[in-house]
């Protein structure tokens, strides 16, 4: 065992000129941010708006518990999480077949225009592609459904591409070997190794979906959203307290359940 | 030598088949409640709307003053999400350091306070779980109805939803390193600010600083979004553009968003790889 010799000062070590100009540029574009901004947080935090804030925010309480309020918030809740999980299913259909393309199945070209479509997809919001399936499809919840599946298509079909190209080509290329059709050679050989996964991804979006389907209602899309924009529109804060916690239950109950269902997918490789 | 017979069924076709009746029967009224109707998308001209709409999106509009009214909204939405993640990082390193277990000074041996640095420990991340839960646009649309349009809302509405978020992970990433030297720090009788700062920090810094370029970026995208509740930038451009079927304008915001996320995302992964 070796001590370390304590009675001299350890050698100065070179100040990391990187790290310091990234520090400074930092502080640098908060400070000019904040005076961009220009927001007013003096009179932000003044007596006056404070006490007309801690105002509103008690409007808030106690929330609408009425049987019949209670009742729409859960009914509310309940498209939500329809418009959720339709979106995402159409997506995962969609997704898929964009996903055997995206994995070079049908060769160079066509991989291609699969990602880029992919890409195109998916870099385009929800909340967007909700403004324009509302003027598409009218307001509804048909149109966050639309949206959430347009925007969900492009994450998993790259994510299934993705698996789909990492999985190990042998059992499909044995199955194609003895004589086996492509399409029989895909289901029984490389779609057992990816489905555990491709459950996971599906279940980790529809999570997220849950959060983007109550916020899509902004835009008119239905569901809790549009219940809470309504309530607060008119100022009706003690029914949007209701919302607020419809809302946090259900993003809570379906986080629960898919970690749950996670727990248990067994992912057939790796 | 004969061929085998070869059983030409599929084995589990009854199981499967009997599965997809059942999903298809709890999907009805998913389909039903989500008023699943694709044919409204042909029906009374929305198509035509639609396609009206998405001509117009070709040319990209140019003219000079709507250029010079999208610089500043892309400024403004930069603004929004720096200034969210600089006061969402205030909000989440107190919360952080009182809920990591790294530095629970009750939990090195039997004493008193152990219970209630147990409980502190639980509320805080509770107060973490409440603040992340409900997503940064709700939070942007209350805040726009309390402070009135503008950037202001949206700025308030990050650090709320970003700091349960930065907090959350900090403690984690603090609990995840080695915490041997914090705990021998503490043993000798360091206050709990010395441990944080002399050992935690020292060895999760770099993991620290690269989940919060990561998040920066995230809340780049958010404050877009935010924009349609009215909380300033890109997102309330697009959204008066889209109101008034101006496809030109949509289409030019839309270049721009997808320009500034591809920015972003090229920034925070140098600024990452510096940290590295």
């Amino acid at each position: 065992m070796s001590f370390v010799d304590t009675t001299t000062a350890p050698a100065r070590l070179s100040p990391c000129w990187g790290c310091i100009a990234l520090a400074l540029a930092v502080v640098a574009s908060v400070v000019a941010s904040f005076a961009y901004l220009a927001v007013d947080y003096r009179q932000l935090f003044s007596d006056e708006s404070m006490r007309l804030m801690a105002k509103f925010v008690g409007e808030f309480f106690p929330p609408d518990l009425t049987p019949p309020f209670l009742a729409k918030a859960a009914w509310g809740a309940l498209q939500t999480f329809a418009v959720a999980a339709i979106g995402t299913l159409l997506a995962i259909v969609f997704g898929a077949l964009l996903a055997l393309p995206a994995a070079g199945r049908f060769g160079i070209v066509p991989r291609l225009v699969a990602r880029l479509v992919l890409n195109f997809l998916r870099s385009v919001p929800e909340l967007v592609w909700a403004a324009l399936m509302v003027i598409a499809a009218g307001l509804g919840p048909f149109a966050g459904t639309l949206a959430l599946a347009l925007h969900t298509t492009g994450v998993l079909g790259r994510l299934y591409a993705e698996s789909l190209e990492n999985v190990p080509p042998l059992p499909e290329r044995a199955l194609r070997d003895a004589g086996s059709g492509r399409l029989a050679a895909f289901a029984y050989a490389t779609l057992p190794l990816v489905a555990a996964q491709g459950v996971a991804y599906a279940l980790y979006r529809l999570e997220m979906n849950i959060r983007m389907a109550a916020v899509l209602g902004f835009v008119g899309a239905g569901g809790l959203g549009q219940l809470l924009y309504f309530h607060l529109s008119i100022f009706q804060q003690a029914q949007a307290a209701t919302l607020l916690i419809a809302m946090f239950v259900l993003v809570f109950a379906v986080d629960s359940l898919s970690a749950l269902v996670r727990g248990r997918l067994v992912p057939a490789h790796a | 030598m004969a061929p085998l017979p070869v059983p030409l069924r599929d084995p589990a076709a009854r199981r499967r088949a009997t599965a997809a009746l059942v999903a298809l029967l709890l999907l009805w009224p998913l389909l039903v409640l989500a008023e699943f109707k694709p044919w409204q998308l042909f029906a009374g001209g929305n198509l035509q709307v639609m396609a009206s709409f998405l001509a117009g999106f070709l040319p990209p509009a140019t003219a000079p003053d709507f250029l010079a009214l999208l610089w500043k909204a892309t400024l403004e939405t930069l603004a929004i999400a720096t200034a969210g993640i600089a006061l969402a990082f205030v909000v989440a390193v107190p919360l952080a350091a009182m809920a990591t277990r790294a530095l629970a000074v009750s939990r090195i041996g039997p004493g008193p306070g152990r219970a209630t640095g147990a409980a502190i420990r639980t509320a805080t991340r509770a107060l973490l779980t409440v603040l992340r839960a409900i997503p940064e646009v709700v939070w942007a649309l209350v805040f726009v109805r309390a402070l009135g349009l503008g950037p202001g809302a949206g700025v308030l509405a990050l650090a709320v939803t970003y700091g349960g978020m930065l907090g959350k992970v900090y403690t984690e990433i603090l609990e995840s390193g080695d915490t041997r030297s914090a705990r021998a720090l503490l043993e000798a009788g360091s206050p709990r600010l010395g441990a944080l700062f002399y050992a935690l920090v020292p060895s999760t810094a770099q993991e620290l600083a690269s989940y919060t370029v990561y998040r920066w970026e995230c809340a780049v995208r958010a404050s877009v979004v935010m924009g349609f509740v009215g909380a300033g930038g890109l997102g309330q451009l697009m959204d008066q553009s889209m109101k008034m079927l101006n496809g030109g304008e949509a289409s030019t915001i839309l270049l721009t968003f997808l320009a500034l996320v591809i920015v972003a995302d090229a920034l925070s992964a140098v600024i990452r790889r510096v940290l590295a």
